[in-house]
């Protein structure tokens, strides 16, 4: 059971380490926000604020950015394995649908942490300081609950994708929508009825607010209810994800 | 046991069509089982079902003594299969595909690099064991499929159209290798082929299918006498008719449907 999953995690981390161009092509998206919305709008953000600093309320979300991005699309790789055929060899395997979720999901969620702790290595440089070494490690587990449920997430869409024809959709409609309104980049404050009652059903939300503060020290929820809203739903995609697993056919 | 796989009246009907209408057969432990049918006539569809890629709409297979249906592991361990279409992970060598299967079918730690080792030797491709799949010809790739679905011992050996698009040498050496797996291992053979040529050199016991249903089964030999022909090749032809098929995937179901639909009301 652990070396199944451990091979299903390890053969999509060989991928990941076999694809430079993936990985620094990645990397880009979030520099470029973190650039150009920390220096275009830092001064703004100050003003506005009295005096805080922007970079540190932003680093947070573009670490969770870069968590999102690849979590997805490493759940939505399924739809390749498929069009490649592989992902037959592993259904027709005697293996459970619960092995094959819980691997592939370690395997994006790992991948997606690399990429997010890369970026947060990113923000140190652009000046953002992390507090204290428990401040990390609380940051740690936000940052691998959110790659965990949007690896879930990913895989959970895939199941029940044939081909890549609905990409598009789900980037435009679903994961722009859930990055921008998930308050990575700005205060989701004194906002239309609408945009905040959208925000609030924005799972990303509570783990960008849990991530912001465990490092930065600002959290509008209060990080203990983060936590408790971003594992439980972790937890449930999982199973959802489990169960859609089950029916799937090649 | 005399007979590795069972099937009992095997329906499988997507939406309204049918593609596969309440089949029974059983093939014989040992032997050479060559499923035979025109493009459409349901062979991959059956093949889905027997090695529980697709649930049937009805029916019972049992395979090695297991319900495909209920005793789905212990039935997943005891074949082997070459897809139609490839497989392979072409981001992986050779050798890591081998792992990743040996792994996922659970052979013991101990005896792992041992099997996987014979396996790419039957196949040749033990010094390429290092190369990326994406590196490697089709009739490479072939011959690694094959390879792979060997290292966990199966006890029945599913090949749908394993020499399609190949060279005559690499069709020869894949069939040289089959016919060695089934004399030296006791391996049974279920495959499917368009050559028909192939399917009357290597097969003990031939079924034909055609718009779901089993038309004919038999040795070669009777088949050949009870539909007065001198090949297969002819019996097959005189058997499913020369009109030309639709190629068969799930698109062309569908589409097979509607047509069929059509076909139905100008009647």
């Amino acid at each position: 059971m652990i070396e199944v999953i451990y091979i299903l995690w390890l053969r999509q981390l060989k991928h990941y380490w076999r694809s430079k161009a993936r990985l620094l092509g990645s990397l880009g998206q979030p520099l470029l926000f973190m650039i150009t919305f920390g220096f275009g709008f830092g001064p703004m953000y100050t003003r506005a604020s009295g005096g805080a600093n922007y970079m540190d309320f932003l680093a947070p979300g573009i670490v969770s950015m870069a968590i999102l991005f690849t979590a997805i699309f490493s759940g939505l790789e399924v739809i390749w394995d498929r069009q490649f055929g592989f992902l037959k060899e592993t259904l027709v395997a005697p293996i459970s649908r619960t092995e094959i979720m819980v691997g592939k999901t370690l395997g994006g969620a790992t991948i997606a942490m690399i990429q997010g702790l890369i970026v947060l290595s990113l923000t140190y440089v652009l000046g953002f300081r992390i507090p204290s070494l428990a401040s990390l490690g609380l940051g740690l587990i936000f940052m691998s609950l959110i790659a965990i449920f949007f690896t879930g997430l990913g895989l959970a869409i895939a199941s029940k994708m044939k081909d890549m024809h609905g990409f598009q959709l789900i980037m435009n409609f679903l994961i722009m929508p859930i990055f921008f309104l998930s308050g990575a980049l700005f205060p989701l404050e004194n906002l239309p009825p609408a945009i905040y009652f959208i925000s609030r059903i924005d799972p990303l939300t509570y783990g960008v607010d849990g991530l912001r503060g465990a490092i930065a020290g600002m959290s509008t929820f209060g990080i203990y209810n983060d936590l408790a809203v971003i594992g439980a739903l972790s937890i449930l995609v999982c199973a959802i994800g489990a169960l859609l697993f089950s029916k799937l056919e090649a | 046991m005399q007979n590795i796989l069972s099937v009992k009246s095997l329906t499988k009907k997507f939406d309204d069509f049918t593609a596969v209408k309440d089949i029974s057969f059983d093939v014989e432990t040992g032997s050479i089982f060559a499923f035979l049918g025109p493009n459409g006539a349901g062979k991959s569809t059956t093949i889905k079902m027997l090695t529980t890629v697709l649930k049937p709409t009805s029916g019972e297979i049992s395979i090695n003594g297991f319900n495909v249906l209920k005793d789905q592991d212990r039935a997943r361990a005891s074949f082997g299969i070459v897809f139609q279409d490839h497989s392979l992970d072409e981001e992986l060598t050779a050798y890591e595909n081998m792992v990743y299967h040996a792994v996922v079918y659970k052979v013991p730690k101990k005896e792992r690099a041992e099997r996987i080792q014979k396996a790419l030797e039957i196949v040749g491709l033990w010094d390429r064991r290092e190369d990326y799949v994406k590196k490697f010809s089709g009739g490479m790739k072939r011959r690694l499929e094959i390879a792979r679905a060997l290292v966990h011992y199966p006890k029945i050996l599913f090949l749908d159209e394993p020499t399609v698009g190949l060279d005559p040498q690499t069709r020869n050496s894949i069939w040289t290798h089959i016919k060695n797996l089934n004399e030296e291992r006791k391996m049974t053979i279920f495959l499917t082929t368009h050559y028909m040529e192939e399917a009357e050199a290597i097969a003990d016991q031939i079924a034909i299918i055609d718009h779901g249903n089993i038309i004919e089964s038999g040795t070669v030999e009777e088949i050949r006498t009870r539909t007065e022909t001198e090949s297969l090749e002819e019996a097959f032809l005189k058997l499913t008719g020369r009109g030309i098929r639709d190629e068969n995937n799930e698109t062309a179901n569908k589409m097979r449907m509607i047509r069929g639909m059509g076909r139905r009301n100008r009647h």
